[in-house]
């Protein structure tokens, strides 16, 4: 790479939380006229990357530069001084003005404190036109599509002479239609030689339109490859954190498929406000897994079949009975329990302490007037403190004190207090230390010995095939494979998450 | 994206158009329900009678816009007029009294601005407080009505233009000049347009490099200083100052900014539409005093027509979800 | 003994309950002890205490009230109009111009005007848990409504009326002790054993501290909110019973005028944070005495009871201040800096 062509690097980027380091001397370039995908899974590290390219954030290590100059930014408005635009996901624009002061709010034309609304509105349009873009740009932003959304975010982010466009999910929202228009787009100012960082999470895409890719795995730098040189196969092994030499067809452990068991729910052709489509089968006793890509619907399911997001149209059968999951406490009692992904926002009530935080959800199955005696909900604690070895001072120490892993510990002991016959655990050991990993998936396979149905969803291949005994695969939020006992391998499921001809989905319901 | 640029109304004019439209209903309705009640002098009353609470329902709509609230303005305005009435009765000119007393509702509204900004306090308590804190103050001054004798004053209560056979009294002027002076700040200016982009989305304005730390205090400013302006008005239209002055005069205010299409999580609304908020509550209190009916239909009504319009404002909230996560 | 001592330190109650103390010593200091003296008349007890916990006795149940809707991060503003309306409703039915049938019947009435402030609670709830508006907001509309909704009521009179058996709600003994002070007891003790034996303030603070967790958790957020609000609304119209049983007659201008900032007061000096989670009824009853006590003092050194509202602002600004995160960082920023350059 010539340097003269490299219009942004960054080396040695280290960057610390207390306890935690999120990005550990990665590095990153990007040349001029180019469209550079950023992967990774979750706690990757790209989110961590970007806002510290974009001054949200500041650099513990490290050195970035811009076109040869060393950069500092500290703020989003003084990275967008020095050319760095970012156009996010949720479109970070105001709904409430119209279309053309959007693109010029903030840096409006005008004399002695008068703004110029003719001449805003007549460049306005005038610059949305170059992005093939005729709207309206008088009316209120928010009566236009996200994709409309978008285009506007970036025309304004490129007419602020932006040098290097950061791009940060911005399909998810978007039709087919709409994408292919915003690839058209991307392409045109990648011809004027901009740079773009394109962070995503749909895999064709990146093979479409991006020129190279970056993965980052964990907060490290794992590597860089022009697109063309790199396969998806061997993208997705890196992404998760396997060489594609590793790779092996390795069957899983224990748990084979121990023979036709019963069944305990079903969905057929259940669609919610996020997924549609979904028909699955869990029987009793096994450990199911949601493999597939962050945002390939592995949560939604989930989130469907506990009530979180509920039923739209189709069936769910728990039992064998039909059942109307509308809120989370109709699940619970049809025996079902699940610990969500973002554990602080969903998972633990903060301020409550961890004996409160146990008792949470047994307590509002029996239901509010058949309350716990303080004795009841103390031993019900040092029960699960025990069993689950939670490190806590002690059970009356506040959740928010305690690290990840033993707050995860602490949700898992909510559920398991509520004897569910069906358990959904989604990326439970995100963030957790190697030592509490272990211990969870240990606890998940000794569950399903003892009867109980699991989900288990998680980012780590591994992981997964550590502990699933049949696995559904998702990708682009419909189902596109399953694998059952021997079948299960790292090499299959990776197949499947890349996609290709033969891992399609197939015309026939999965069972 | 068809090339065909169409002109329809968007949501904001639709609800000025709403309010407007009412306006004029009420009006129509009194004038056929009622002799006399159709005529100049009537609508013109209705800018003499409610020119202060024009004035306070405008300051406030700033920070409305922003998405905050502000309850102290009651307050201040009385405080206005007790602390005037008490300089006036010790001799001090009318030329001190009246920069003096605008300069402590400015400076009362940037300190609870400031709290709110710097320390993240709720606007709701902070500017409760700075109700609690002006009310005591008026009573610390006196807790009697305090008569305004001072010839300034008296000139000023008195002295109206006649318009055919209206009349419109001087004062009225303090609300027109305010009301045109706030649309133009908020429709020409970098500060106005930064309040309703700090009130569409708060996030998406710091990233846009706006200062809103600034806007968010100096909208608590302005609607100190309109409340110290309405309280000057106020004692114009009076002549005295009582430290119980318009109590609940906050609710009012706010009332006449949502129904004047103000959305009370910031973002959307305008001064025209809440002057049709505050002449609306007039039209409704003229119809009552028509219809010998007790005053209090007027709270009842007003108090209807703000829960109609918010739950209105919720529908639209909830529409425009909806739409986002479908 | 001391371990026990340090326990109760830590307690939420034990800081409101010193300030108390401190504001009642001070005043007997001032007073020269005759602030504590207490008489015995015909075998009613009578004093300034007693006349605190009496007069205080409104601000009470309205604190009881209000303190679990602050808990869940909301609020309740309309509780002043309720009680207009509830001293409207009974003194209308005791004064018969409302259901004549029923005339002087205080016990109709007393049931009416309670009756009166569940719909007004109610109200507030269902705009809260179901169309979702924000509970200021929500709340604000019957706060403006409410007075006049019971000026209609009592035909826009003040409504005197002569009962000794309404008059006994505010004016009444029992075993020495003022009538209202039973009252708050029974709210108190229900409201105690309702929060404590069943898991109903459990799930409240939940709701308060997170949400979406008590949600995901099974909690049906909605339903407590609605029982929330309508409870704040009853006990509304207890304390609107209380008061109009004082001044013996509805007057629908004056009753509870700004006693929900009152209110919400005494919640924050208890140490419930207004921005929800923990709670204490209790500390909140205490912080309603607070308020009482600072109000009679004032009274009592001869200025106007205005002044008070001087007082209480610069409280709520301090508590505020306290409360907030982000003043005690900037706090412990000064702090430390102060420290490196010392150093």
């Amino acid at each position: 790479m010539d340097t003269q062509e490299k219009l942004l690097e960054m080396e040695h980027i280290t960057k610390k939380f207390p306890g935690v380091v999120a990005l550990r001397d990665v590095q990153f370039a990007l040349r001029r006229g180019e469209i550079h995908a950023l992967l990774g899974e979750n706690g990757a590290g790209k989110s961590t990357l970007i806002k510290v390219l974009t001054g949200v954030f500041e650099r513990d290590g490290g050195d970035i530069f811009l076109e040869g100059r060393a950069v500092s930014p500290q703020s989003p408005q003084a990275a967008q001084n020095m050319g760095i635009s970012t156009v996010y996901q949720e479109v970070n624009l105001c709904p409430n003005l119209s279309v053309a002061e959007n693109v010029y709010i903030g840096r409006e034309p005008g004399s002695a404190g008068r703004i110029d609304w003719k001449t805003i509105n007549r460049k306005a349009a005038e610059l949305l036109s170059r992005f093939d873009l005729h709207i309206d740009v008088t009316q209120n932003l928010d009566r236009y599509s996200v994709a409309v959304q978008q285009m506007v975010a970036i025309a304004r982010a490129v007419d602020i002479s932006a040098k290097v466009l950061i791009l940060d999910e911005p399909t998810s929202s978007l039709t087919a239609v709409e994408v292919r228009k915003l690839f058209e787009i991307m392409r045109m100012l990648k011809a004027r030689g901009m740079g773009i960082i394109f962070v995503t999470h749909f895999l064709d895409q990146v093979y479409e339109v991006s020129d190279t890719i970056t993965v980052l795995r964990g907060g490290e730098y794992v590597c860089s490859s022009p697109t063309a040189e790199l396969p998806k196969m061997q993208l997705v092994a890196r992404m998760i954190g396997k060489e594609y030499e590793d790779l092996e067809s390795r069957p899983s452990s224990s748990l084979a498929d121990r023979g036709k068991r019963d069944l305990f729910l079903r969905l057929q052709g259940a669609a919610s406000a996020q997924i549609s489509h979904v028909d699955i089968d869990i029987q009793k006793g096994e450990v199911l897994g949601f493999s597939g890509l962050l945002g390939s619907g592995r949560s939604e399911i989930a989130r469907l079949i506990f009530g979180v997001d509920p039923i739209v149209t189709g069936g769910l059968e728990i039992g064998g009975r039909k059942t109307a999951v509308k809120e989370p406490i109709t699940a619970m009692r049809a025996g079902i329990g699940f610990c969500p992904e973002n554990r602080k926002s969903e998972g633990i009530v903060g301020e409550l302490s961890v004996r409160e935080n146990i008792m949470l959800a047994l307590q509002a199955k029996q239901g509010m007037l058949r309350a716990m005696s303080r004795r009841q909900s103390e031993k019900l604690a040092d029960e699960y403190i025990e069993a689950l070895s939670i490190k806590t001072p002690s059970r009356e120490q506040s959740i928010h004190n305690l690290s990840g892993g033993n707050q995860q510990k602490v949700i898992l002991a909510r559920w398991l207090a509520t004897a569910p016959d069906l358990l959904m655990l989604d990326e439970p050991t995100r963030g957790i230390d190697i030592g509490t990993k272990a211990e969870i998936q240990k606890l998940v396979t000794k569950l399903a010995g003892e009867g109980m149905s699991l989900v288990f969803i998680s980012s780590e291949v591994d992981e997964m095939v550590r502990c699933c005994g049949r696995m559904v695969i998702l990708r682009d939020k419909k189902l596109v494979g399953e694998l059952t006992g021997e079948e299960i391998s790292e090499d299959m499921i990776v197949k499947y998450m890349a996609g290709g001809e033969q891992f399609e989905p197939k015309t026939e319901t999965i069972q | 994206m068809s090339g065909a640029i169409q002109k329809k109304p968007g949501n904001r004019n639709i609800s000025l158009l709403i309010t407007t439209l009412l306006f004029f209903v009420l009006f129509g309705a009194g004038s056929l329900a009622y002799d006399r009640f159709f005529s100049l002098s009537t609508f013109l009353n209705l800018f003499n009678d409610n020119a202060y609470l024009i004035i306070v329902a405008i300051g406030v709509t700033f920070v409305l816009l922003t998405g905050g609230i502000d309850i102290s303005v009651a307050s201040t305005l009385a405080f206005t007029c007790v602390f005037s009435a008490h300089l006036l009765r010790l001799g001090v000119p009318p030329v001190v009294v009246i920069p003096l007393v605008l300069l402590i509702g400015l400076g009362v509204g940037l300190l609870m601005g400031y709290l709110i900004q710097t320390f993240h306090l709720q606007p709701f308590i902070v500017t409760l407080a700075g109700q609690f804190f002006m009310r005591g103050f008026c009573a610390v001054i006196s807790t009697n009505s305090i008569p305004i004798t001072d010839t300034f004053y008296k000139y000023m209560a008195l002295g109206k233009v006649s318009i055919g056979k209206g009349k419109l009294y001087y004062y009225v002027f303090f609300a027109l000049v305010v009301l045109a002076a706030a649309y133009y700040t908020l429709r020409f200016t970098r500060f106005g347009r930064g309040v309703y982009a700090v009130g569409g989305s708060e996030q998406s304005a710091v990233l846009m490099g706006l200062p809103v730390t600034r806007i968010k205090i100096a909208v608590y400013a302005i609607s100190g200083f309109c409340a110290a302006l309405a309280g000057v008005v106020f004692s114009f239209y009076t002549l005295a100052g009582y430290s119980l002055q318009n109590m609940g005069l906050e609710m009012d205010a706010i009332s006449s900014a949502v129904i004047g299409g103000t959305l009370l999580s910031g973002g959307v609304g305008s001064v025209i539409g809440t002057t049709f908020g505050a002449l609306i509550q007039g039209v409704i209190q003229t119809i009552v005093t028509y219809q010998n009916l007790n005053t209090w239909w007027t709270k009842v009504t007003i108090a209807a027509l703000l829960c109609v319009f918010i739950v209105i404002q919720r529908g639209i909230a909830l529409r425009a979800e909806r739409r986002k996560s479908g | 003994m001391s371990q026990k001592l340090r326990q109760f330190s830590k307690n939420q109650i034990f800081w409101p309950l010193m300030v108390l103390l401190a504001i009642l010593l001070a005043n007997g200091i001032v007073s020269g002890g005759s602030f504590f003296e207490m008489r015995i008349v015909d075998g009613h007890l009578y004093g300034r205490l007693i006349d605190i916990l009496r007069n205080g006795s409104k601000l009470m149940v309205l604190a009881i009230g209000i303190t679990m809707a602050l808990a869940t991060g909301g609020t309740d503003i309309s509780v002043g109009s309720v009680m207009a309306i509830s001293g409207a409703v009974a003194c209308s039915i005791v004064d018969g111009r409302l259901l004549p049938g029923a005339s002087g019947n205080v016990a109709v009435a007393v049931v009416l005007a309670l009756l009166a402030g569940v719909l007004c609670g109610l109200w507030n709830g269902v705009l809260i848990a179901k169309v979702k508006i924000q509970p200021i907001v929500a709340t604000m509309i019957l706060m403006v409504a409410g007075r006049g909704i019971a000026q209609l009521i009592t035909e826009g009179k003040i409504v005197t009326i002569n009962s000794d058996a309404y008059y006994f709600i505010n004016g009444g003994y029992i075993l020495g002790l003022p009538f209202p002070l039973f009252i708050v007891a029974f709210a108190f003790v229900l409201v105690m054993l309702f929060t404590r034996k069943t898991a109903f303030g459990l799930f409240i603070e939940a709701i308060g501290v997170n949400s979406v967790s008590s949600r995901f958790t099974g909690i049906k957020v909605d339903r407590i909110k609605l029982m929330i609000y309508t409870f704040s609304g009853l006990m509304a119209a207890v304390a609107g019973l209380i008061e109009s049983a004082g001044i013996k007659g509805a007057d629908c201008n004056n009753a509870g005028l700004l006693i929900e900032l009152d209110a919400i007061l005494s919640v924050a000096i208890g140490g419930t944070s207004l921005f929800g989670g923990r709670f204490s009824i209790p500390a909140s009853v205490i912080g309603a005495l607070i308020i009482q006590s600072i109000s009679t003092s004032v009274l009592a050194m001869g200025v106007a009871p205005e002044v008070t509202l001087v007082v209480k602002s610069l409280i709520v600004v301090v508590i505020c201040l306290v409360q907030s995160k982000k003043f005690k960082e900037t706090i412990a920023g000064k702090f430390s800096r102060r420290a490196v350059k010392e150093a």
